[in-house]
């Protein structure tokens, strides 16, 4: 039998009775200290814009290069896909399917499902599928790892600003946005949804 | 404040004969025989903890360490530059060029992802395993919050591999210079994959639970 009411610290199992938040509240537990349970600042409607803005950057982030080189008077401009085929190619295929699991299938996918859940959640239409796509998305979400990524392109430039002229592309600016997106839309608590969609329907 | 923390004071589920739901967080009474249960919600399989959880960590932890070897001593990356003798960076003198050359900071960022993550990564869960294992009281709260720590850096350490792989891509086929992944950057990935499996593996219950 399921209790509602009540919930359950997942890193040290102290229970405690849950309690209505405010926006922007966070329930912590007393005696580990971890994330009990929160309340966005975002609703719904925010969490969709933010959405479908990530979707369009990501798409702008990948088809744009990242960066434009300029060595002994040829032009060479690498995309993310390119970057992962040409270290495919150079033997270290493990490295190069890494990447383009990390910066660009998984951000992929979790937005894909994100907006699969929140258009029908924000027209009170029954979610299709709902239990597998929270499983993938909640498995995804630790592998995503755009934020990294942008670290690295940073340390590539300077790495290479003393071979050549190195020029920021439109990519790099899509990926420093897609940063900024993600990191709003990771403070989503996921499980808010599980009590909304499930709950309603039994 | 935490220094003596009133135990007593807070109630577990275990005490209550009720759990939690891995997946979706739905608070159930405990299955009293059925051991192997699905959650009504989700369908995901009911775990009072997660099953064998130390020795599924102490594996990954110890396949990531032997790793963690040729990580460090083969190449990460090769350079070849026209009127110079070809170079091959560990990761360790990568870092070492980027302070040379006067880009120290982030020749600090560097060194920060890409040796003491990893390096502090396997020395926590390593000591959270040894304590854990032996019912240890010492400091709950900290050790709680330094596997929150551990899980909230993992990922920062896959940093040198996005930046073998962009500068390879950048500097293949130039006619002066000419960068290749090394075998080093495949044996770091995977320490960096094989960390984050071993502290999700980890269940941080087990630091808490009494001994039985």
């Amino acid at each position: 039998m399921a209790r509602v009411g009540i919930v359950i610290c997942q890193h040290c199992d102290a229970a405690y009775q849950r309690r209505r938040l405010h926006h922007g509240e966070v329930a912590y537990c007393e005696r580990c200290g971890s994330r009990l349970y929160s309340r966005g600042r975002l609703d719904v409607d925010a969490m969709l814009a933010l959405t479908v803005a990530a979707l369009a950057v990501l798409i702008v982030a990948n088809a744009y290069p990242i960066v434009s080189m300029d060595l002994s008077g040829s032009q060479r401009e690498v995309t993310l896909l390119g970057a992962v085929l040409v270290s495919y190619d150079t033997g270290v295929g493990f490295i190069a399917v890494l990447s383009a699991l990390t910066v660009f299938l998984f951000p992929l996918i979790q937005l894909l499902l994100l907006l699969h859940l929140l258009l029908p959640v924000r027209l009170n239409h029954p979610v299709a599928g709902f239990v597998p796509v929270m499983h993938v998305l909640r498995a995804m979400q630790p592998w995503s790892m755009v934020e990294v990524f942008m670290l690295g392109v940073l340390v590539s430039v300077v790495k290479l600003t003393s071979l050549s002229t190195i020029s920021p592309g439109i990519g790099m600016w899509g990926f420093a946005l897609l940063t900024v997106l993600l990191t709003l839309l990771n403070h989503f608590d996921l499980d808010q949804l599980w009590d909304w969609c499930v709950g309603e329907m039994e | 404040m935490s220094a003596a923390i009133d135990d007593s004071r807070v109630v577990t589920a275990a005490q209550l004969g009720l759990m939690r739901c891995d997946a979706c967080g739905l608070v159930l009474e405990a299955p009293r025989q059925a051991r192997c249960a699905n959650c009504p919600r989700c369908g995901a399989p009911l775990h009072r903890r997660q099953p064998n959880s130390l020795a599924r960590t102490w594996a990954l932890l110890i396949a990531a360490t032997v790793l963690y070897i040729p990580a460090n001593l083969l190449p990460i990356m090769r350079t070849v530059s026209l009127g110079e003798v070809p170079q091959s960076d560990t990761i360790l003198s990568g870092v070492v060029e980027l302070w040379v050359r006067g880009s120290w900071d982030l020749a600090v960022i560097v060194f920060v992802a890409s040796i003491v993550v990893p390096l502090a990564k396997i020395a926590i869960l390593a000591m959270l395993l040894l304590t854990t294992g032996a019912h240890s009281r010492w400091r709950r709260r900290e050790r709680s919050r330094i596997y929150r720590f551990v899980e909230f850096i993992g990922h920062w350490s896959m940093l040198d591999i996005f930046v073998v792989a962009l500068m390879a891509a950048l500097v293949r086929f130039q006619s002066l210079a000419d960068v290749t992944p090394g075998p080093g950057a495949a044996a770091f990935g995977a320490v960096v994959v094989l960390t984050m499996l071993a502290s999700k593996s980890f269940d941080p219950r087990l630091i808490w639970d009494p001994p039985e």
